[in-house]
């Protein structure tokens, strides 16, 4: 009896927030304010990690303080001139964090952005940094199908409302064709190889195959389990047989091409290895934020053969414009297209 | 025991850990499938399997294994003191550098253990290079501080680049690639590891009698004819050697340099003739345990470091508290 109650208790004490917050919880779902009251126009924004980084740079490139990792030679290239030279400060929260708070008190931020996990450790950690620096923070959940009411709330927060409502548009569009497809029919067996030698991957429930899962497509990793990012051998690959493997990593993509192992694999045998692109950010993770939404697209249309082709090189242009700002050169996609 | 049967004993016991580890696994086989497979017949995924990914993998686990606690009987015997593992003069801190290195520039494997193999060689270097400058203060002594320190930098460097790397992308892989694991080794690797352990062991072999007598004190050392700088030097290159070769394809595995020469010890004396092989041996068979609890124990692949310190602190402890009492 004691642990049902229990759980029944903190049900209640999870549902607290929006019971309190009545009529304006519906739209403001996803955001939690913590420190002082927002002071609009909000023009100077502390991106906490990589995931509100991408965030704050389709919603308001110009309001950026800097980026939480270095932007890599090529991307930069991807990107708005505004944005390039902007200085690297960090993350803010997390395993590595390196943001001091003097650092933050110097940048005298209207806003901290935090797209991301909300857990107990996010939120402890956002009143935390807002007490001690009297700086409001946003947390937002970033789970990837949120992407419509993240945009709609933060365009809402930094009153970019009509740009918020574009990107929105677009987010909804891919999440609802993700949805339709998911819904019926045959989910085709998906691995994610990550890092050069291909044998790292996530397993169920993991953010970084999060966009998998949401194009309808099951991932072979939740054979070992739920939980975040694992090293498997190549031995539980061959037993898992993947009918399509996808992967950031040029290297492993090369690895696939000529390595007499791996093309032992079905997928490697029938083509089916896809190397996503990258620039500026990923397309099915880094870092886990909107970035993913052209990815889930491509997914959807690769998992499913019912749907309806697409001519990536205008979609690419459309999303790059629409998102990045900037539409990539003929040399880029070129380059971002040609293992599509 | 006399120390033929001993050695002979593990071999067996080794000989059995391979038995075991090429019938079990993730992809199920029965062992009939991996006799046929062994003998290159039955079905094609299963003689893939055997041959190509378990067969690699036990003896990449063997060959890092005896590797590790030769370098690690090596350093104890030179530095006179039983707590010394292989990565004492920072070649591990060094490696986990060189690869996270490559790791955070997207590199392919190659280079990835390239640059770890060169990062611990360098490290090591260093070491010696700076230690050499130090006159005022005893030679092994000095050693091991500026193996401390140059450590501590290269361990520096490596959160450094943690800090930089892509915390969804590159981070993990560093995180991975520090705990140590063996489900990315292939037959590639297995020539040049073993022709490079093989050549850090020569000058172990040859120069046995000598190694010997680096228990004595530096004076008495050298009073019987042994160049006690120069011998240290070449055990440091030997050592050095074996131990970034084998960290540069397995990543950071701790604990079996260190313990599996102490337990060696137990079994057979301290005689570098008989420890040398015992302890090997040992290594090996450790190791291949290690890694095939690490393919089998769980859904997921345990990462090896954690298992081999798993079992590594307990041995360790349970040794210090027999010494203790005899």
């Amino acid at each position: 009896m004691m642990p049902m109650r229990r759980r029944t208790f903190l049900a209640f004490l999870a549902a607290l927030p929006f019971l309190k917050g009545g009529a304006k919880a519906q739209s403001n779902r996803l955001t939690r304010l913590f420190g002082p009251p927002l002071r609009s126009p909000i023009r100077r924004i502390f991106v906490a990690g990589p995931p509100s980084a991408v965030m704050a740079y389709v919603l308001t490139p110009e309001r950026m303080l800097g980026w939480p990792t270095q932007l890599s030679a090529p991307a930069r290239e991807f990107v708005l001139p505004v944005v390039r030279d902007l200085p690297v400060f960090g993350r803010l929260v997390g395993s590595s964090a390196t943001v001091s708070v003097e650092t933050l008190l110097s940048l005298k931020p209207d806003l901290i952005l935090d797209v991301g996990t909300v857990d107990a450790t996010y939120l402890s950690s956002a009143e935390r940094i807002s007490q001690q620096t009297g700086i409001p923070y946003a947390l937002v959940d970033g789970r990837l199908t949120e992407s419509v009411q993240q945009l709609l709330e933060l365009g809402e927060l930094l009153g970019v409302q009509e740009r918020a409502q574009r990107l929105a548009a677009y987010a909804r569009a891919s999440l609802a064709e993700a949805a339709r497809f998911r819904a019926g029919g045959r989910r085709p067996r998906v691995y994610l190889a990550r890092t050069a030698t291909g044998l790292e991957t996530g397993l169920e429930g993991s953010i970084n195959v999060e966009v998998i899962e949401v194009a309808g497509g099951a991932n072979v990793a939740a054979a070992a389990g739920r939980g975040g990012l694992t090293r498997v051998s190549f031995e539980q690959l061959l037993s898992w047989q993947p009918d399509i493997i996808l992967t950031q990593d040029a290297q492993f993509f090369q690895l696939t091409q000529t390595d007499p192992l791996w093309g032992r694999l079905r997928a490697v045998q029938n083509k089916q290895v896809y190397l996503l692109p990258s620039l500026p950010f990923g397309w099915l993770d880094g870092p886990p934020g909107v970035n993913r939404l052209i990815g889930l697209r491509w997914l959807v249309r690769r998992l499913n053969a019912g749907a309806e082709p697409i001519d990536w090189r205008a979609e690419t242009r459309l999303f790059y414009r629409l998102f990045y700002g900037q539409e990539p050169s003929a040399a880029q996609l070129e380059v971002i297209l040609k293992t599509l | 025991m006399k120390p033929p049967s001993v050695f002979l004993g593990l071999l067996l016991l080794l000989l059995l850990g391979v038995l075991l580890a090429l019938s079990v696994g993730k992809f199920s086989l029965s062992v009939p499938e991996v006799v046929q497979a062994l003998l290159r017949q039955g079905s094609e995924n299963a003689q893939t399997v055997v041959w190509n990914v378990r067969l690699p993998r036990i003896l990449a686990a063997i060959v890092v294994g005896a590797a590790l606690a030769a370098a690690g009987v090596a350093y104890q015997g030179m530095f006179r003191n039983p707590l010394v593992a292989p990565d004492i003069l920072g070649a591990a801190a060094g490696a986990g550098f060189g690869a996270s290195l490559a790791i955070l520039l997207s590199l392919p494997i190659l280079l990835i253990q390239g640059l770890a193999f060169v990062g611990g060689m360098l490290a090591v270097g260093l070491v010696y290079f700076m230690a050499q400058a130090v006159r005022r203060h005893d030679p092994v002594l000095v050693l091991v501080l500026t193996g401390v320190a140059v450590g501590t930098l290269f361990s520096s460097g490596t959160s450094l680049i943690k800090v930089l790397a892509d915390p969804s992308v590159q981070l993990p892989s560093i995180t991975f690639w520090l705990m140590g694991g063996l489900n990315g080794v292939t037959s590639k690797e297995l020539p040049l590891l073993t022709g490079l352990v093989g050549l850090g062991l020569i000058p172990l072999i040859l120069l046995r009698w000598r190694i010997n007598l680096l228990s004595l004190p530096d004076e008495e050392a050298a009073s019987l004819g042994v160049h006690v700088g120069r011998l240290r030097l070449v055990l440091i290159v030997a050592a050095t050697l074996m131990t970034s070769a084998a960290v540069a394809v397995t990543g950071i595995i701790g604990w079996v340099g260190l313990v599996v020469p102490h337990a060696a010890r137990l079994l057979v004396g301290p005689e570098l003739s008989r420890l040398l092989p015992v302890a090997m041996v040992l290594g090996g068979l450790f190791l291949l345990v290690a890694d095939t609890l690490a393919r089998t124990a769980a859904l997921i692949e345990i990462p090896l470091g954690i298992l081999t310190a798993a079992v590594g602190v307990p041995v360790f402890l349970a040794l210090l508290m027999r010494g203790g009492r005899s």
